[in-house]
């Protein structure tokens, strides 16, 4: 089974504003993109799960023009607050790269994704 | 980059903010194509509470003012103004005075007579209290509703202004426009707003111009970048000769620092690019975009920004290398808080108020990056590091319970030892580091406003 890093150009997090942080996950083909749109792995359900937010507070859109899939939920610490573990939430990200997604082909191309650790 | 036609507006980010640095050769190349403005944004709250709190900046004045000694004798050169949006970071007073104070060291360095208009952002408690009673003031997303109170806790409130403001500092003639707190693509906007361009394309032109060469396919370096709009669109093209856009670089630069790239909220509306089309001109290095929309609010609104105090903090880091402390660490970590807590209560006693003060630890190795998120939250390797933070009213006493707590660790138990333990390995000496006032942003609002100008005073200065 294809983990999310064997199939995404990219997936990475960052603030939107103070109280926010927005997840991306790009492609580099429309077939990869939209098999993994279209998988049912990458839900409100997973975020809220995640990041222990209530799931009618994930914002889940698929951006077709930039091949991507982005995420955007409550901070669960303001960013720079006495508990908050990431400012700039750059890492946050981390448990998904690993995501399994059923039933998508690795894409072919100039690098084997699958060599990646 | 496609042709001009002669309605167009070419106009340059030299970089994606001021103080990041670009390459001289990217600036004169930029030049060349004859812009109408130089744009660049000096602000964010990327890097936390900090700077609002402070009203510091983050970057060093000597980084700012080599950008600004490259930008103002060209803007001047060429006639065309220089707008420079969130002055010193955070775009409160004392960071906007910060950056008129380097570009006037600038301009009188080179012997510079530009006529400057500077902008406030900066909010009084007391007059937003009235606005908040007046039902003016409106919490965003999941945000509570805002309390008087917390307006008057923040030590600086700055209203982040759209497009408004900026066009009355060009009506005055200003050949340089500092800012303080504004959208990041206001700055943009503005002029070609002023100009005539049809809104869609101004806003979505700004919003990606506003990081500077970030929509480029790989930016290795702070770079700028040109932009072009026309009456159908607006193409964008990176000044390093070496650096490309791709329809998907610039499409997934929508993404960025956004929460819906279909939809940017600004305060006279909402961008909307769900209907965008994304091309590659002939050059092979610059992407054309049609199809910007933008929809007008119904009400214009500017976001409030705020930043409290939290305290202040003294930390220490400690790393663990046995490994009998490593297979108990969660229950030695507890007992050595409570042990901590114990001693800051008997030599600080009745000057910690409850509630007013906190010691804790973060264990990196295990749940440094994510904390109570950690889906693994396990300890696998052969050392961790433990970053001890003590936090309360005053910086002494955070101090104070620092310099006894560092002491207790070091000696604290580990079961499996018997006699007199050393623990932790302090990689500094003193083991101690005070971090200084500790902030928060406390605000999460937006303000409507009947005159867009009204919060924004503009000054007009010489040199």
């Amino acid at each position: 089974m294809a983990r999310l890093h064997e199939l995404a150009r990219l997936v990475r997090s960052k603030n939107a504003g103070p109280f926010a942080v927005t997840f991306d996950l790009i492609f580099d083909d429309p077939a990869t993109f939209e098999s993994v749109r279209d998988a049912g792995v990458v839900t409100p359900e997973l975020f809220a799960r995640l990041y222990g937010v209530p799931e009618e507070q994930v914002m889940l859109v698929a951006y077709a023009p930039a091949l991507a899939i982005k995420a955007t939920i409550p901070r669960p610490v303001a960013s720079g607050d006495l508990a908050d573990t990431d400012v700039f939430g750059a890492q946050l990200y981390g448990p998904l790269v690993e995501l399994e997604v059923p039933g998508v082909a690795i894409p072919p191309g100039p690098r084997f994704r699958g060599a990646r650790p | 980059m496609t042709t001009a036609t002669p309605d167009a507006i070419t106009f340059l980010a030299p970089t994606g903010m001021l103080g990041t640095g670009f390459p001289e050769a990217s600036l004169e190349a930029g030049l060349e194509r004859r812009p109408a403005f130089l744009g660049v944004d000096s602000g964010s709250t990327d890097q936390g509470p900090q700077a609002l709190g402070t009203g510091e900046p983050l970057l060093s004045r000597e980084a700012v003012r080599r950008d600004l000694a490259l930008l103002l004798p060209a803007a001047l050169r060429h006639g065309i103004p220089l707008l420079v949006g969130s002055a010193g970071t955070s775009g409160s007073d004392d960071s906007l005075d910060w950056l008129w104070d380097v570009l006037r060291e600038v301009a009188r360095e080179q012997d510079l007579h530009p006529r400057v208009a500077l902008i406030r952002a900066e909010q009084q408690a007391e007059h937003l209290a009235a606005e908040l009673r007046a039902g003016r003031i409106h919490p965003l997303g999941a945000a509570p509703a805002l309390e008087e109170a917390t307006l008057r806790r923040a030590r600086r409130i700055v209203a982040m202004m759209g497009p408004e403001p900026f066009q009355a500092a060009l009506d005055r003639g200003a050949d340089v426009v500092l800012a303080g707190r504004s959208t990041d693509a206001a700055i943009f906007a503005a002029p070609l707003l002023r100009a005539g361009a049809a809104p869609g394309p101004a806003w979505h032109a700004g919003k990606i111009l506003e990081c500077g060469a970030a929509a480029s396919t790989a930016r290795t370096a702070p770079d700028g970048m040109l932009g072009l709009v026309d009456g159908a669109g607006f193409s964008v093209e990176p000044l390093d000769p070496e650096m490309r856009c791709s329809p998907l670089s610039v499409a997934a630069h929508a993404l960025y620092e956004t929460p819906d790239p279909t939809r940017l909220v600004e305060p006279p509306g909402t961008l909307v690019t769900s209907d965008c089309r994304y091309e590659q001109a002939e050059d092979g290095r610059s992407v054309r975009v049609t199809g910007s929309a933008f929809e007008p609010a119904e009400r214009y609104t500017v976001k409030l920004e705020g930043a409290e105090l939290a305290g202040y903090q003294t930390i220490i880091p400690a790393a663990v290398r046995d490994p009998l402390l490593l297979r108990q660490l969660d229950a030695w970590t507890t007992t050595l808080l409570q042990k901590i807590r114990e001693r800051a209560q008997s030599i600080l006693g009745g000057a910690l108020e409850p509630g007013a003060w906190s010691v804790g630890v973060r264990v990196y190795g295990r749940d440094g990056a994510l904390g109570a998120l950690e889906p693994e939250r396990r300890l696998e390797g052969h050392e961790a590091m433990l970053l001890f933070e003590f936090t309360a009213p005053e910086q002494r006493q955070a101090t104070a319970i620092a310099k006894s707590a560092g002491l207790l660790a070091m000696h604290h138990p580990i079961a499996g030892w018997e006699g007199f333990v050393n623990a932790v390995a302090f990689p500094y000496a003193p083991y101690e580091i005070e971090r200084g006032a500790v902030w928060r942003f406390s605000l999460n609002h937006v303000w409507e406003l009947a005159d867009p100008l009204a919060p924004f005073p503009i000054a007009v200065r010489e040199l």
